[in-house]
């Protein structure tokens, strides 16, 4: 069977394995490895399905707590969210396809999250997209922009999934290597989630969905490459997408999973036959044959190597009781997809393919699984940004500044996206894109989801474990900010080569910061996804550590926006402001200086700012309220008046810090609410220490700063909508 | 009152009409599979929103070709209520069973938001519960809705009050800007001659809830059914 062999050291390494991981793979065979057997063990221990660089660090992330039900190792993270629901949910990053080939690149990005997420017996509810592209002026932006926008809504909106909200930001680091983030929740009763790990041996190994065919082969080991300037030349590894086969299957799957049919079940993404089966069989402990003649394929003639390394989309594996194939059958019949029984579980613990009458593989999968690399790459701190002295920037009109951030490409609305997405298939969503989180409903009693995704890439460049703590306390105020209690989080951790130690140190360091982050706010990871190697000839992203967040509503009634509700209400700004300008919006675009520390971040004044805002939102004493981010007060302000329609006076500023870096520093655990009773407001506020200070009145039709004048909202508005599709129609 | 809300492979608002039509009349429509070889009884056939056959072809003609369809178009000759929202409109088109057919929009982009419509004829079973040249603000969520048919046809609608909707401007009238996806005359719906059949574009489905934004969408089906009654 593998005997003469022709597989080298030189094949192996073109297949992404070290001479001493391809040692390590002769070992566990005892024998030079054929071709296929090759394939498998370079796709199982590329980075991308390994995790040999990060699964040290990412252990220390904590990851349960009361509600979790599954936390990371599964398809998704599963949450109880009571009255017998749970919520499931994901992050996964599509970024190196999504660069060579920006439609089917982001659209199969989103196909592969809505897998993972009801492969767990979910229906996916909501998609959340976070995106960062390369600088407006790079000349392949406009392009990428276009394709991954229009892919992802090709995709979501045709499997009828609202996208309910995410990020898209622009920065020249990722010129060459764009991040495309993909988000799925879904809804399950929590006593009904379908898990990956195979049981029963004699059970039958069934393939539903599309045909396989040669799209794709590879995607797992190009996932974990650096590009180069050959990365056109990629673009045959690249998956293409079916939204009309992802809508059949996940029907199919769902109504299969009502009755008792299924044992287990696994999506094929990353790495396709080979990483599901090979994980189904690894996590019951047993073995797997399959028989690849069985397998349904797009096109004659392909080999036992191109079958298991295959991506092509819109596929799953699952394992079924004895006896109900038939049942399982008819329902895949019914919505006109392949069903093939290729194989069964077996006793033996090795994978074992055969095609043509002759074994095609054979490899002990224990070994395969555990023995996997884990690598302990060295790493280093970066040298703290020293700190920027407010007083030593120029002042400026703050109101010229407010309109320049506003039609920045971070600040500048991106309605020119999210239109193009379908935000309210399925009739449930409360709070659309745009605001804080995005609201969805759950059950006809109000219970209902927030959903927000959050990274300031730039803080974590200066400092990646304040950056990260950062990340994941925007999330939770974010979802604070709308009135929700933070659940649980997913996180996709985008970094550059992880063989360079500054890059490995900022891995690290994010880490860290999430660590002490999801600690002090109860806030455990539940799901995540890494990618490395976003490098473009030796230049590295800027450290991308996505959070999505999910939070529970218990009575949608009780939900707030940002937008401003009534002339004569009170704004009153929650949190301790100190003016910091390190690393901030306003220092990148208006001073064109990008230095500093980014904002310190006390978790402590975050979790009690943040649960004295939501008390007061859930006591009805708040109508509007908005979280401070980029930008800082003015442009939160800005954007709370934009979104209401209706102006605001600001009353003189507190002495002793320059003007601007009180309206603009980006200060963290703060918001800006309005309200019609301020008294109340002050006062539980002071009952609980929190800093809470009355800025401003609503009303009018001009944002007025009883220090610098007034701007009318209509013309912030005009700023605002105006620079993305501005930019887009650009030739 | 019984409705029927027929499935095609790749519909995907099914489940936002069923919940508007629940809400008026008490109980969920029956879901017809449309490889079931007929129809129950009923007093209304919805064919909603989606990507039947995954728009493959051209949006609604394969669907067009299903068996149900025979059916369907048998009930309507009857005089059966038929209402087809955005892809149930193109599937319409496609079948013959209204005039005109759907362009992709004026920017070539899928659009997702809030447009506001004038109703042009509220003399119909579809449209009684609104006031003549009332505005109503409800979603749309389309990439193929430009609306097109020859300058007779056209002109026979106009003519006959066989126009549903227009898309207009928040204050009722009609601008080349609020006509977001390039629509011929503005045309967000219309009726086939016996005005017994609606194909219209934008999702009054999804606007039956002050929590999700708008109710304006909830007095086309209360009239709707209290029409059929």
């Amino acid at each position: 069977m593998s005997g003469g062999s022709n597989v080298t050291p030189a094949l192996a390494a073109e297949h992404g394995l070290t001479e001493e991981e391809f040692e390590r793979a002769v070992a566990i065979l005892g024998h030079t490895p054929n071709l296929t057997e090759l394939g498998i063990f370079a796709a199982m221990w590329s980075e991308h399905c390994s995790y040999k660089s990060s699964k040290i660090w990412l252990k220390t992330l904590p990851t349960t707590g009361p509600r979790v039900i599954c936390g990371p190792g599964e398809n998704a993270g599963v949450v109880d969210i009571g009255d017998g629901d749970a919520v499931v949910f994901k992050i996964e990053s599509h970024n190196h396809p999504s660069f060579i080939e920006p439609y089917q690149g982001a659209a199969t990005g989103v196909g592969g999250i809505l897998r993972d997420v009801f492969t767990m017996g979910a229906r996916p509810i909501a998609i959340l997209d976070s995106l960062r592209f390369g600088s407006p002026d790079h000349p392949r932006t406009r392009h990428l922009v276009s394709g991954v926008v229009a892919g992802i809504g090709g995709y979501g909106n045709c499997v009828g999934v609202p996208t309910v909200g995410g990020e898209c930001e622009f920065d020249s680091s990722y010129d060459g290597n764009i991040l495309v983030n993909a988000m799925c929740v879904g809804l399950a009763r929590a006593d009904r989630i379908f898990y990956s790990a195979a049981a029963g041996p004699g059970n039958p190994v069934i393939y539903v969905g599309a045909k396989t065919g040669r799209d794709g082969i590879h995607g797992a080991t190009m996932a974990s490459a650096e590009f180069g300037q050959d990365a056109g030349e990629k673009r045959p590894t690249v998956q293409v997408g079916d939204p009309f086969t992802e809508k059949l299957l996940i029907e199919a799957c769902l109504e299969l999973m009502e009755g008792e049919a299924i044992v287990a079940i696994q999506d094929m993404g990353a790495a396709g036959l080979t990483s599901s089966s090979v994980e189904m069989a690894g996590k019951g402990g047993l073995g797997i044959e399959l028989d690849l003649d069985h397998v349904p394929l797009r096109e004659a003639g392909m080999s036992a190597y191109e079958i298991m390394l295959s991506e092509s989309q819109e596929r799953m594996l699952m394992i079924l009781r004895p006896g109900s194939e038939a049942e399982a059958r008819h329902i895949f019949q019914k919505w006109e997809l392949d069903f093939a029984v290729i194989g069964r579980v077996t006793e033996t613990g090795r994978l074992v393919l055969r095609m043509n009458g002759e074994i095609a593989a054979e490899i002990p999968i224990e070994p395969l699984v555990t023995a996997a690399p884990v690598y302990q790459r060295p790493w280093r701190r970066r040298d703290p940004e020293p700190e920027i002295d407010p007083a030593s920037i120029p002042d400026r009109d703050p109101l010229d500044c407010l309109r320049r951030l506003l039609c920045s490409p971070t600040l500048a609305s991106k309605r020119w996206v999210w239109e193009q997405y379908d935000q309210l298939v399925m009739g449930n969503t409360v709070k659309r894109p745009g605001g804080d989180a995005a609201v969805v409903r759950v059950s006809p009693d109000g219970k209902a989801l927030a959903l927000a995704t959050d990274c300031t890439p730039r803080y974590c460049r200066a400092d990646p474990v304040r950056g990260g703590a950062q990340a994941v306390a925007e999330s939770w105020r974010n979802l604070t900010a709308v009135g929700a209690e933070p659940l649980a989080l997913t996180d996709n951790m985008n970094f550059g080569n992880p063989e360079r130690p500054e890059i490995m140190g900022e891995f690290v360091g994010a880490i860290e910061g999430m660590r002490e982050a999801c600690l002090a706010l109860d806030y455990p990871v539940v799901s995540g996804n890494v990618s490395l190697y976003n490098e473009t000839d030796g230049s590295a992203i800027l450290p991308t550590p996505v959070i999505g967040g999910v939070g529970l509503v218990a009575d949608v009634r009780d939900v707030v926006d940002l937008a401003l509700k009534h002339d004569g209400n009170t704004l009153i700004l929650i949190g301790e402001t100190g003016g910091h300008l390190g690393c901030s919006l306003y220092l990148r675009e208006i001073e064109g200086c990008e230095a500093g520390p980014p904002p310190p971040v006390d978790l402590a004044a975050e979790r009690r700012n943040g649960d004295l805002v939501r008390r007061e939102i859930h006591a009805g004493h708040i109508t509007a309220c908005h979280d401070l981010s980029d930008g800082g007060l003015l442009a939160a302000v800005a954007e709370m008046a934009m979104a209401g329609g209706r102006g605001a006076t600001l009353y003189p500023l507190p002495m002793g810090l320059p003007r601007n870096a009180f309206l603009f520093g980006e200060d963290q655990a703060r918001y800006v609410v309005e309200t019609a009773v301020p008294d109340s407001v002050l006062k539980a506020a002071r009952a609980v220490s929190v800093p809470a200070r009355v800025i401003g009145t609503v009303g009018g039709v001009a944002l007025t700063l009883s220090v610098a004048g007034a701007i009318s909202v209509d013309a912030l508005k005009a700023a605002n909508e105006a620079w993305l599709p501005g930019f887009m129609a650009r030739a | 009152m019984k409705a029927v809300v027929l499935i095609f492979p790749g519909s995907n608002r099914e489940r936002d009409v069923c919940a508007a039509l629940a809400l008026v009349i008490g109980h969920q429509p029956v879901r017809v599979w449309h490889r079931e070889a007929g129809l129950p009884e009923t007093d209304l056939i919805v064919l909603p929103g989606g990507f039947a056959y995954g728009d493959y072809l051209r949006c609604g003609a394969m669907a067009a070709h299903s068996p149900i369809m025979r059916e369907v178009r048998a009930r309507s000759d009857r005089g059966t209520p038929v209402l087809g929202i955005c892809n149930g409109f193109q599937i319409l088109t496609e079948a013959g069973m209204l005039p005109g057919a759907l362009l992709p929009n004026r920017s070539l982009r899928f659009t997702c938001r809030d447009i506001h419509l004038r109703v042009e004829n509220n003399q119909t079973i579809f449209t009684c519960g609104y006031e003549a040249g009332q505005t109503v603000r409800v979603p749309v969520a389309h990439h193929d809705g430009n609306y097109t048919a020859d300058p007779d046809t056209l002109d026979r609608l106009d003519g006959e009050g066989l126009v549903a909707f227009r898309y207009c401007r928040p204050d009722g009238e009609l601008a080349e800007a609020a006509n977001f996806n390039g629509s011929a005359r503005a045309i967000a719906g219309i009726f086939n001659d016996s005005r017994t059949v609606l194909g219209l574009m934008p999702h009054p489905e999804n606007a039956v809830d002050p929590l999700l934004g708008s109710t304006d969408g909830r007095a086309l089906f209360d009239g709707l059914v209290g029409a059929l009654r």
